[in-house]
């Protein structure tokens, strides 16, 4: 299995290459050979840190050509911005747009008395149509780091609670996302990641 | 429900797990890749791996401790001690660690944490402060004061001040140690530990004190802790990371279950 991971300059890619080839995957990186994309396997999408460096992502072509692998059904996983940028956009960064898979935006967390970022371990509510999260039970528990948050919708793959629910993962068919570092997940992460790498149509 | 971190914290000196009171009378407690695993494995959150070498040879053996530690381990991974420059947090970063902790150099240059925090993101920084409770003040907490060297030099500046400032400066954590409840098990600085913070929107981990289950139920109660340091947790009468959480549970501290 060769998963091809996006390199956007957005934060050190070790944990999640070093993870995949654990589970026996093959990793190639790109920051920009559309073609490693346009004959990928898998895509993965990590990131960490701000929304506004997903705009390397249109600078170098490889917005068109994530699109056009995800209508050919090329599984696709992103992971944290990773997941934001498949919404319209995120209050981050109002002026870069994302994939607009998804058509909501991503906000901030509402200010409140609870800190943000949400930094560490919080449960899931694992909705049954999930693939991506299929065998993972209620309350078990997933490692996050963010300030910025999905809203849930339809698409919702599961939810966690952190001042307000929010998408802790997002599905539909080929495409999904987690707000989590399922690398950093202990059990759960790898159970996860294992399903994205197995799945198949 | 986002749970309390309960972090174990490894330190090393020439690429072995050492154990000893204020680095003196270091002894040999393993290798710090199998270490860290076996912590994993019995349900510490987090894994913190501090290096206690100083020398320039010793970098090299910590990237290789970073690199064989990180292979099998998967939840989160800082590491700490002799990072000078954004250059050595790179090369820690490239060795898998999820994290770097910076002290004496993020005081020397505060520009340093953005500079990590630019390129690694926010999350990936924590500031360590090393404090100590200054008795002469009005108000001594309010008024703890930063210190380097193993507590030994006070650089002038208050804790709170110097935790806003880095955080400002986008660290993603603040690792608080206190240097007056250090190696004494009598508990953590519960007060410090909330005075920082309520100073701060970013996670607090207490560090420094704990002798017993009670203690961290404490410092994740009155003080205010969104994590805390586990330095040598089988000296608290519990066998493993799980077996505290355990405690903790019962005495209502959400905590990661089963794990």
């Amino acid at each position: 299995m060769r998963v091809v991971v996006i390199d956007y300059k957005a934060g050190n890619l070790t944990s999640v290459l070093k993870t995949l080839r654990h589970l026996g995957a093959e990793t190639v990186v790109t920051d920009g050979d559309l073609s490693l994309v346009e004959s990928a396997e898998r895509i993965v999408l990590p990131g960490v840190g701000h929304f506004a460096a997903t705009e390397r992502l249109d600078a170098t072509g490889l917005t068109g050509a994530i699109r056009a692998a995800i209508a050919r059904g090329v599984p696709f996983l992103g992971i944290c911005v990773g997941m934001q940028w498949l919404y319209a956009g995120s209050s981050e960064a109002p002026e870069q747009p994302g994939l607009v898979h998804f058509s909501e935006s991503c906000t901030r967390f509402a200010e409140s008395t609870e800190k943000v970022p949400h930094v560490g371990w919080n449960s899931l509510e694992v909705r049954p149509s999930s693939r991506l999260l299929a065998g993972v039970e209620p309350g078990e528990f997933v490692y996050f780091t963010h300030s910025y948050k999905g809203p849930v919708t339809a698409d919702t793959a599961a939810v966690a609670q952190y001042i307000e629910p929010f998408a802790a993962a997002v599905e539909r068919g080929n495409v999904m996302g987690v707000q989590f570092h399922p690398e950093k997940s202990s059990e759960t992460g790898l159970k996860i990641l294992r399903n994205f790498l197995g799945w198949n149509r | 429900m986002l749970t309390k971190r309960i972090i174990a914290c490894l330190d090393v000196h020439a690429g072995r797990v050492v154990k000893g009171v204020q680095f003196v009378d270091l002894v040999d407690a393993g290798d710090p890749a199998t270490q860290a695993a076996r912590h994993a494995r019995e349900g510490a959150d987090e894994i913190v791996l501090l290096d206690i070498t100083a020398t320039h040879e010793g970098r090299r053996t910590l990237l290789d401790t970073v690199r064989r530690t990180a292979r099998e381990l998967f939840v989160p991974f800082c590491v700490g001690g002799g990072i000078r420059s954004a250059r050595d947090a790179e090369q820690v970063f490239e060795a898998g660690a999820d994290k770097v902790s910076i002290n004496s150099a993020a005081l020397a240059d505060p520009a340093l944490i953005s500079a990590i925090g630019a390129s690694f993101g926010a999350q990936a920084v924590v500031v360590a402060i090393d404090a100590r409770r200054d008795p002469a003040a009005a108000d001594p907490v309010r008024d703890a004061q930063v210190y380097v060297q193993g507590g030994r030099r006070s650089v002038g500046r208050t804790v709170v001040e110097w935790a806003r400032e880095a955080e400002q400066r986008g660290a993603g954590e603040i690792l608080l140690t206190s240097m007056d409840s250090d190696g004494t098990r009598a508990g953590f600085d519960c007060e410090l530990t909330a005075a920082v913070s309520e100073a701060v929107g970013i996670p607090v981990i207490a560090s420094g004190g704990a002798g017993t289950v009670a203690h961290f139920a404490d410092v994740f109660g009155r003080g205010k802790a969104d994590a805390a340091l586990a330095a040598s947790i089988f000296h608290f009468g519990v066998s493993s990371a799980r077996d505290l959480k355990t405690e903790l549970a019962q005495a209502g501290v959400p905590v990661r279950l089963p794990c």
